[in-house]
């Protein structure tokens, strides 16, 4: 998923009849399933957690363009050029509009940016890993898009009010993302003997780091039991991976292509399959910024926007003109 | 395939002109997927680019078809080379600064718009109806690279600075869209489009009413760079379809 490791500041769960009447009242408004809005009053360590954690998310879907981005001047027909470009200018709407839900907790999109660039805020590892094919472009659509859905449709009923609200509106673009890129795996998966290759080996290549996306185990995590409680988290870190490894292994054998992982296998008993674990090292190397692409998308980003500090300038100089000149006329 | 080798006839010559720009500076647009100075403007150029890969979509699969050679309009965008290429050479041009990306997308919109106006009356209706849907999107094009223009124009000394130097170095690719060819005299005589010259007035009127709310003088050389429409074009060109044709071109026949 697109939030990963979000803290929270807690150092142990509370109880109801440990909080005050007002955090009291609150968490009982979070257990009867109500809706938190932004004018509403919130506990401190609610509205931080959710700061983190969209501003995680809105993060993951501006870095994500570029590893897709990447493609969009290489795609192979004019049909699959206009295809990846909606999906990519899909991901940028979805970065405003959760930049716009964590603005209602009183952070501005500016501070939000400078976090990002400064390595405070961090962002998917997913997107850290390169696009070396297109079909690195359909497995993007099928792992990383399908695991972002399997956290985004629970999240579309979380607590608070916002992100809710932008979670709806982003899951009905996802599943187009996912079934453009399962249906470019398909197409090569049907293709030449090189065409064919290179779906494998972008299978072999994306799918631990798509394992990884759901973040590593949680169930001894305060955290992840504080989120919990106020309903920004529905799901463990495991039980979703596990709904991922069992709703993907099955389209990968559709596809004829093999899942990476020796140790994967049917079981009849847990009704899902048991599989291997990613290698864990390389995920925390890929969060502290030892990836193979975390300087060069970090610095895309820091380019992108120290380069176009003279274009937003003038934007707010005209605007600031124009308010003066509305004046004057109206004296 | 090359430029002289088969003379096209008139609708496949538009067809291809209007193709072959729609689909370079939707190219270009795209470059700046994930680097534009904001989110709403990554949005804008994507939304931009699409709309042009779509309309792209559109004049190449009317110059296959009418050409009736049996190609696609992937064919036409996938393997044809330089010389066969005929868009101008405006689009062709590197994305420098966003102010010069966007001064690019202000002078083409302003002649693009009154352009497919114009075709919207032309003899053939395969020619109208694509005019029409274009349009729609084309005029929401040039009021948001106008604005743009205007806003960046007067906004501070160095985005005033910026869009100067972007005009000053683009006008000289603005005179190709005016100047008619013999092919353009064919187009025209077939009813299927207006002699390039005929655009000017409007387009001028347009562009410099914009530059002088914008506070941009009007270049006063008025030398045109010209070849593209007709298959010389500058160095840039080559480089844009070794990147946009590499897969149809390593993988000789595959199907994506
Ligand atoms: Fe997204
Ligand atoms: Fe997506």
């Amino acid at each position: 998923m697109y939030a990963q490791l979000v803290k929270t500041d807690a150092a142990r769960l509370r109880t109801l009849d440990e909080m005050d009447p007002q955090e009291r009242a609150f968490q009982e408004r979070i257990d009867a399933g109500e809706k938190i809005e932004p004018k509403e009053w919130m506990p401190e360590g609610y509205r931080k957690t959710l700061v983190r954690q969209i501003s995680q998310h809105a993060h993951s879907e501006i870095v994500g363009q570029l590893p897709e981005g990447n493609w969009i001047t290489r795609a192979p027909t004019l049909e699959r050029k206009a295809i990846l470009l909606a999906k990519v200018q899909d991901e940028a709407g979805h970065g405003l509009y959760l930049y716009c839900a964590a603005e209602t907790l009183g952070i501005s999109r500016d501070e939000m940016y400078a976090q990002l660039h400064s390595g405070k805020a961090k962002y998917s590892s997913i997107f850290n890993y390169p696009t070396l094919s297109w079909a690195d472009i359909g497995a993007i659509g099928w792992l990383v898009d399908g695991a972002a859905i399997m956290n985004q449709v629970p999240l579309q009923r979380c607590s608070y009010g916002p992100y809710a609200r932008a979670m709806v509106r982003i899951c009905k673009e996802e599943s187009f993302h996912q079934r453009q890129g399962f249906h470019i795996m398909s197409v090569l998966a049907k293709g030449s003997d090189a065409q064919k290759a290179m779906a494998q080996d972008a299978l072999d290549r994306w799918w631990w780091p798509s394992l990884m996306m759901f973040g590593p185990s949680d169930d001894a995590s305060v955290h992840s039991a504080q989120s919990m409680a106020w309903n920004i988290k529905q799901d463990s870190n495991d039980a979703l991976r596990q709904k991922f490894v069992d709703q993907t292994v099955p389209q990968a054998r559709f596809l004829g292509l093999t899942v990476p992982d020796p140790d994967l296998a049917w079981n009849e008993e847990k009704g899902g399959f048991d599989f291997g674990q990613p290698d864990w090292d390389e995920f925390y190397a890929v969060i502290a910024g030892n990836g193979p692409c975390n300087r060069e998308r970090l610095q895309a980003r820091k380019d992108a926007w120290d380069e176009g500090a003279w274009f937003r300038e003038g934007l707010s100089a005209h605007a600031r003109k124009k308010a003066d000149r509305r004046m004057a006329q109206a004296a | 395939m090359a430029g002289h080798a088969v003379q096209t006839a008139p609708l496949v010559e538009l067809a291809l002109r209007m193709g072959d720009n729609c689909l370079i500076l939707g190219h270009r647009n795209s470059e700046w997927c994930g680097h534009s100075p904001a989110l709403e403007e990554d949005i804008a150029l994507a939304n931009m680019a699409l709309d042009l890969i779509g309309q792209t979509q559109l004049w190449l699969g009317l110059a296959a078809e009418a050409e009736g050679r049996g190609r696609s309009a992937d064919d036409l965008a996938y393997l044809r080379d330089v010389p066969a290429f005929r868009n101008l050479l405006l689009v062709e041009q590197p994305n420098g600064d966003f102010g010069r990306t966007i001064m690019r997308q202000f002078l083409f919109d302003s002649w693009h718009l009154p352009m497919l106006r114009a075709l919207q009356g032309a003899s053939d209706e395969r020619v109208a109806e694509i005019a029409e849907k274009a349009s729609k999107e084309v005029a929401y094009h040039l009021e948001r690279s106008g604005d743009l223009v205007i806003r960046l124009g007067d906004g501070t000394e160095e985005s005033h600075r910026r869009m100067q130097a972007a005009l000053d170095l683009l006008w000289s690719y603005a005179g190709e869209m005016f100047a008619g060819d013999a092919r353009d005299a064919e187009i025209a005589a077939a009813g299927l489009a207006p002699e390039p010259d005929s655009l000017r007035p409007v387009w001028r009127s347009h562009v410099e009413a914009v530059l002088a709310e914008a506070t941009l003088a009007v270049p006063q050389n008025d030398y045109a760079q010209k070849g593209g429409k007709s298959g010389r074009h500058s160095e840039h060109l080559g480089f844009i379809l070794a990147e946009m044709q590499f897969l149809q071109r390593a993988y000789p026949g595959a199907a994506w």
